[in-house]
């Protein structure tokens, strides 16, 4: 018996007045993993800050249900304390906070708004070490300013340690690969890996299939021109790698 | 008392976040409408001062009125009309309370409301002293007798024109003279109470002193002056609060406050201001135009500003440093938070005479709304002030598009062998810093705080903690409103 935790129906959605979703279905159950793979600017952190409720982008059609809500009826931080979680391809700096009171915050946030005793600061000083460690992030660095002076790879392996602390019941990666060495994408993996349980779902967007080594999918989908054009195992991803997009794109043009 | 009562509720249901407008309805003796030298000479009888004190006040007062409001502060405001206001407003008691247990109730309940507790066995027992000023006159000082063991002197100012004339008639204006500038000359004239403070050779002071200023009476300006002396060898560290009912009309706060510290001899002057800054649309308010300076007069000394300005509808404030010690060292560290149509237009003077003095300047501006805010500050090294140096930094942080900020500083320097640093910076709360705080959870307004915070960590360090974390509060409370 299969759970949906997700479900997109018939979106279509832009920024800035362009609209560059069209017509895109998706459902992810309880417990998997989906890859979105496509070329460059086809619009798939579009998607993801749709889902996020980014306040710039609109959608002007169709429907989003996670965990049975109306996503598009929530805030961008209720939709965070429902359990949606976005690794981000580009982490902002905020210079003077930092990380420790900020994710105290968060998680705090997060679990009074479900109800749930908030975290004193020892016992959360104690987790956020712990899952650091892992991580190969040292408490010098969980006492920097959030992404400030961080390098690639520091900043995508600060988002994972984020989603360890918050563990959300769908995360979206975006590009989680991008500038970052094999050795940290093998550690950023590891970290996604180790939050996963047959509860929770895993939306993997890149354009590369290095990551997918890491963090194994169970659905492939190639994304171009707005929506969902083909859908595979593990081993499309293999192919996307041999053959690349052009394929699809000519498709779309 | 039931009257007083029912404003406190008013306000309070009212939801403004203003939490410290109420009104004390408490019989008050007031002198008529106006400042003519007839006024002063009442003032001066009914505090009972000496000839000297009243001589002093009647000079200044005819040096006033040929002298001019200054003009170039970035500041706007309707013209003061110094004719309709009254100078001296004081609670009507009976007799002179001769201990704390005398005090009138009602001011009692008025500084427990304001979180000031002033009887001695209260939260802050033992890590406090505090002068309550309550419009004219100072009503209540705690911990006199313990601070006297050790020989410090901590009272109001017109206990100590009457118990220790010569002490303030060496230093009272000797660091602000009456000549010095408008508001100063006018707080000459008609200063009516505040706080003196002395520390005797080689003592600690071992607890915090603070005054505590609260406007009440309508039409009233307060004209506060406060004198602080630190022999040699000796620290204290001072706060002052402040805070105003709600009012449609602007009142008037003029203050001077005038520190001398000696050799070896170390000073700590923090002010958290909340002044009623207006409400949202700009209607009044509390214009507060103030004199601070300090006299590093010995080597070795050392002079420490720390302000946190949220309050007032506008500001004139430039705490400064004279290093006239070889080796003394200055330092002003200032949050200055505006929101709505307040302005400010805020900073220090750094004057470096004494061979090898130092000084620091941290200033970090948070403007919010339809506010305006500027950095004004002096950094003036004169000859023979050799190897002086100081390191100025200001930050400011734009909340919105239709505040603004400005940093105007102004470098002199007659000496080659001085080292003088300048950076600052503005930035702005993005939409990406808001959009990655509310996707971990986190609210907007929230957001916005733990960045203001952020922002200002390094100022608020420098307050005393229990001060810490209520100026922390005040950002917050203040920031209300600035976003969505």
């Amino acid at each position: 018996m299969t759970t949906p935790l997700l479900e997109i129906e018939d979106l279509y959605g832009g920024v800035a007045g362009k609209e560059i979703i069209k017509g895109f279905n998706l459902t992810i159950n309880e417990g998997e993993v989906h890859a979105i793979m496509g070329p460059n600017g086809a619009g798939k952190s579009t998607l993801s800050n749709i889902l996020c409720g980014k306040p710039e982008y609109y959608v002007s059609s169709g429907k989003i249900t996670f965990k049975g809500k109306d996503l598009l009826k929530m805030s961008v931080e209720e939709r965070a304390r429902e359990g949606l979680f976005l690794s981000m391809q580009k982490p902002v700096e905020i210079p003077g906070v930092s990380i420790t009171p900020f994710l105290k915050h968060a998680l705090n946030s997060i679990r009074t708004y479900r109800g749930e005793k908030e975290m004193d600061t020892v016992e959360f000083v104690k987790l956020l070490r712990e899952e650091g460690r892992k991580l190969n992030l040292g408490s010098d660095m969980l006492k920097r300013s959030i992404n400030v002076g961080f390098s690639g790879g520091e900043a995508k392996r600060l988002e994972t340690l984020q989603m360890a602390i918050l563990r959300p019941d769908l995360a979206i990666l975006d590009e989680a690969d991008s500038g970052v060495d094999i050795d940290a994408m093998r550690i950023i993996g590891e970290g996604v890996n180790a939050c996963r349980t047959d509860k929770t779902g895993l939306l993997v967007i890149t354009h590369y299939q290095r990551l997918l080594n890491y963090i194994v999918p169970d659905y492939v989908h190639v994304y171009a021109g707005g929506k969902i054009v083909k859908t595979g195992n593990k081993d499309l991803a293999e192919e996307l790698e041999r053959t690349g997009y052009s394929e699809f794109v000519k498709e779309q043009a | 008392m039931t009257d007083a009562k029912n404003n406190i509720e008013i306000t309070d249901e009212s939801g403004d976040k203003y939490k410290y407008g109420f009104v004390t309805e408490i019989e008050a003796d007031t002198v008529p409408l106006g400042l003519t030298s007839e006024i002063i000479r009442l003032i001066s009888k009914k505090k009972g001062e000496p000839e000297w004190l009243l001589q002093k006040r009647l000079q200044a007062f005819e040096f006033w009125q040929n002298m001019h409001e200054p003009a170039w502060a970035k500041l706007s405001y309707d013209p003061i009309d110094y004719q309709s206001l009254s100078y001296y407003s004081a609670p009507k008691q009976k007799n002179a309370p001769k201990s704390l247990d005398e005090v009138d109730e009602k001011l009692l309940k008025t500084y427990e409301k304001l979180g000031i507790p002033l009887q001695e066995q209260k939260i802050l027992a033992g890590v406090v002293a505090v002068d309550a000023v309550f419009d004219s006159v100072s009503v209540a000082t705690t911990y006199q007798a313990q601070l006297k063991e050790k020989g410090i002197i901590f009272c109001s100012i017109s206990e100590a024109v009457k118990a220790y004339p010569e002490l303030v008639q060496k230093y009272l204006g000797s660091v602000v003279p009456y000549t010095d500038n408008f508001f100063a000359c006018l707080n000459s004239a008609v200063f009516t109470d505040g706080t003196f403070v002395y520390i005797p050779k080689g003592v600690r002071c071992p607890m915090e002193l603070s005054t505590y200023f609260r406007i009440n009476s309508r039409n009233t300006g307060q004209f506060e002056r406060t004198l602080i002396i630190a022999d040699d060898d000796s620290y204290v560290s001072y706060l002052e609060g402040c805070t105003a009912p709600q009012r449609d009309e602007n009142q008037l706060h003029a203050a001077i406050v005038e520190i001398v510290v000696m050799n070896n001899a170390e000073v700590k002057y923090s002010t958290v201001q909340n002044w009623y800054p207006g409400d949202k649309d700009g209607k009044g308010g509390v214009y507060n135009f103030v004199t601070k300076r300090a006299a590093c007069r010995g080597i070795n000394a050392k002079m420490s500003w720390t302000q946190v300005e949220t309050g007032s509808a506008v500001t004139w404030k430039y705490p400064s440093c004279v290093l006239q010690g070889d080796n003394s060292h200055g330092e002003f560290y200032s949050v200055a938070l505006t929101n709505n149509y307040q302005q400010a237009d805020t900073g220090t003077k750094m004057i470096h005479i004494g061979k090898n003095t130092s000084s620091r300047i941290i200033s970090k501006g948070i403007s919010a709304g339809f506010s305006n805010q500027t950095y004004r500050g002096l950094v003036k090294v004169a000859q023979g002030a050799e190897k002086s140096r100081n390191y100025t930094r200001c930050d400011s942080l734009l909340i919105g598009s239709t505040c603004g900020s400005h940093t105007v500083p102004y470098i002199e320097s007659r000496c080659k062998t001085a080292q003088l640093e300048h950076e600052a910076t503005t930035s702005k709360i993005s939409d990406e810093q808001l959009f990655y705080c509310r996707q971990r959870g986190i609210s907007e307004e929230e957001a916005v705080s733990l960045i203001v915070n952020g922002f200002c960590k390094e100022v608020m360090q420098q307050l005393p903690m229990e001060f810490a974390i209520e100026a922390a509060k005040l950002i917050n409370i203040s920031l209300e409103g600035s976003v969505g």
